[in-house]
């Protein structure tokens, strides 16, 4: 029913696009045009939306494998998508535990600051995703319980326009599923 | 005709290029213009007869658009109760300074539609350029005051007006993220998705009926083309790992995307229709933002394979990489115009990210906006305008430049946080 309505909103938008007649022609009574008069007088603005979506949330606590998100968390410096040392023994802690549930899928979600391109940003997470990957895989994780993925910009963990919040936002977040 | 006007149109420009030309910013409509040598036609629209009824000002709607095209100087109209019949008193405007006029009427026919009607004068030669009429349903009168403003732009300029196409954009609203579809002025927007994850990088199919899109409603990248008149959704990318940054070629049947399933952020290129994805290019480095040339001979994209994000050119086959940016450390999100001549993309400078043009032909680079935060440049149809998103007053919005970068507009519309936008293609 909904997409029948937006349909029709989006019939009409072309049909009005096709209508032009010149000046001196009177103007085209279009038969087509009349059942189109069901969207008169409303706002497509509003209401209007194909394919809402539920909203999903995976992540709940007690799947995490008793894990704080402090414990699952890897920070990264500015423009850098290396390891740090001090992370080793976080990254130590999850392998043994993905090693021991072989059956758990886990995600890599990487992270960046809020500056430049979504796009590159994008990229740039993906490499410290990887980067987490890597240092697991490292330590004998199976590759095939591991995906690395990339929200960018688009998750800040915390919201700020200075290096405090950008330092915070530079991260990648281990996920059970 | 038209070119006796633009020989009067360079005379006027040449007499005021010594005058440093600021007109004053119009704030009902955000046009700002600034810079000198301005060349524009000034034009008067009449209030249309019988549009106060209308909720819609035809007029204010035309002449909002030939503004923001940086075309057009508007000149108030000098005689009350023109419509397209009337014979206006040309030596009057003539003596205001207009030299064209644009005067209609709107009126509501028996089974509710709404005809527009106009007619398009030179005042200077004194001569009727032609006018039409659009029976249209009353929720599209603002399509035919696009309509109206694109033959008068095409009558004066030459060029093909883009006023009645669709710009797609997406807003942050909350937690909650959705996907628009708008007129070219950013207005009478329709909602194609609602979610609560983030929407990022919509790209609108050559034939203007589909959306590509990055969705990160099941928690990672996954690219889907989406029909919006019947809202039908199909998720074409959703490999292991990151999925994005959808490009179309020119003849709709293939999309270059950036896949991490084979590690590292690399390009492919996928059918349309689905199916397994074909490497363009391999790499040790990030290459991601594809675009097609109109011709669909060659992709620009970004790389940091020299250390920092440039911009490349790589054949369709994936044949012969060539460096395209050189100045600055940081170049992204390449668009390329319809017409193939130019190229705009976003460069760090300094702190600033800003929007960059540049001539394809000769390399030159210009600097097109003086905001700090742009993203995601997008060609108008007729490569006379770039669509970019930037941060105005701590909040995201939308803008319009002219590509000399003199004329810029404020696009309205949705509230709250704008971004992502891209322009449709022409409608027919």
């Amino acid at each position: 029913m909904r997409s029948l309505f937006v349909s029709i909103v989006v019939s009409a938008f072309l049909v009005g696009c096709g209508s032009s007649v010149p000046l001196n022609n009177a103007p085209v009574s279009d038969a087509s045009v009349k059942t189109l008069a069901a969207t008169d007088g409303e706002n497509g603005a509003s209401g209007v939306k194909n394919g809402g979506v539920a909203p999903v949330d995976l992540g709940q606590n007690d799947s995490q494998m008793g894990l704080s998100d402090a414990k699952r968390t890897v920070y990264f410096d500015y423009d850098s998508y290396v390891v740090k040392p001090e992370f080793q023994a976080l990254i130590a802690e999850n392998a043994k535990i993905i090693i021991s549930h072989p059956g758990r899928k886990v995600s890599i979600e990487g992270h960046t600051d809020e500056t430049g391109g979504r796009e590159y940003n994008l990229a740039l997470g993906q490499k410290r995703a990887d980067a987490v990957v890597g240092a697991l895989s490292v330590l004998g994780v199976p590759s095939s319980q591991l995906e690395a993925v990339s929200f960018g910009k688009e998750k800040p963990a915390v919201q700020g326009n200075d290096e405090t919040a950008y330092a915070k936002n530079r991260r990648a977040e281990i996920r059970y599923q | 005709m038209i070119r006796l006007l633009c020989n009067r149109f360079r005379l006027f420009s040449s007499l005021c290029f010594a005058l440093f030309c600021c007109v004053p910013a119009i704030a009902q409509f955000r046009v700002e213009v600034s810079g000198v040598g301005l060349t524009q036609v000034p034009i008067t629209v009449a209030p249309f007869k019988g549009q106060s009824t209308s909720s819609a000002k035809i007029s204010e709607i035309v002449q909002a658009d030939l503004e923001r095209s940086g075309q057009f100087r508007p000149v108030p109209a000098m005689q009350a109760g023109l419509d397209e019949v009337s014979l206006p008193d040309l030596s009057v405007f003539r003596r205001a300074g207009s030299d064209a006029i644009v005067s209609g009427s709107v009126s509501t026919l028996a089974d509710g539609r709404v005809d527009v009607r106009f007619r398009l004068w030179d005042v200077v030669k004194g001569q009727d350029l032609g006018g039409q009429s659009f029976a249209v349903n009353a929720a599209d009168a603002r399509l035919a005051a696009h309509r109206v403003a694109d033959y008068v732009y095409e009558k004066l300029t030459g060029d093909k007006g883009a006023f009645s196409t669709r710009i797609a954009y997406v807003t942050k609203s909350g937690s909650r993220y959705q996907l628009w579809v708008a007129d070219s002025d950013g207005e009478n927007a329709q909602s194609a998705l609602a979610s609560p994850e983030p929407i990022i990088s919509p790209a609108w199919s050559p034939d203007g009926n589909q959306l590509a899109y990055v969705s990160f409603e099941s928690r990672k990248p996954v690219i889907y083309v989406h029909n919006v008149s019947t809202g039908k959704r199909r998720l074409i990318a959703n490999f292991k790992g990151s999925n994005s940054a959808p490009a179309w070629s020119p003849d709709g049947k293939t999309l270059a995307v950036t896949l991490s399933r084979d590690g590292g952020s690399q390009l492919f290129l996928l059918s349309a229709a689905g199916g397994e994805p074909r490497r363009l290019i391999q790499s040790s480095s990030i290459d991601t933002e594809p675009v097609f040339t109109p011709d669909g001979k060659q992709i620009y994209f970004v790389s940091d394979r020299g250390g920092s994000p440039q911009i490349y050119r790589v054949g369709a086959g994936g044949q012969g990489v060539e460096r395209v940016t050189f100045s600055g450390s940081y170049n992204i999100s390449p668009s390329v115009s319809h017409d193939g001549r130019w190229l705009a993309y976003i460069s760090r400078v300094g702190g600033a990210f800003k929007l960059h043009l540049m001539d394809a032909a000769s390399g030159s680079v210009r600097v097109l906006s003086d905001t700090s935060a742009d993203e995601s440049p997008s060609f108008a149809p007729n490569s006379k305008l770039v669509v970019y998103a930037t941060q105005v007053q701590g909040r995201e919005a939308l803008m319009t430049t002219t590509l000399d970068g003199k004329v810029k507009a404020r696009l309205t519309g949705q509230s709250g946080d704008i971004r992502e936008p891209n322009w449709g293609p022409f409608l027919n």
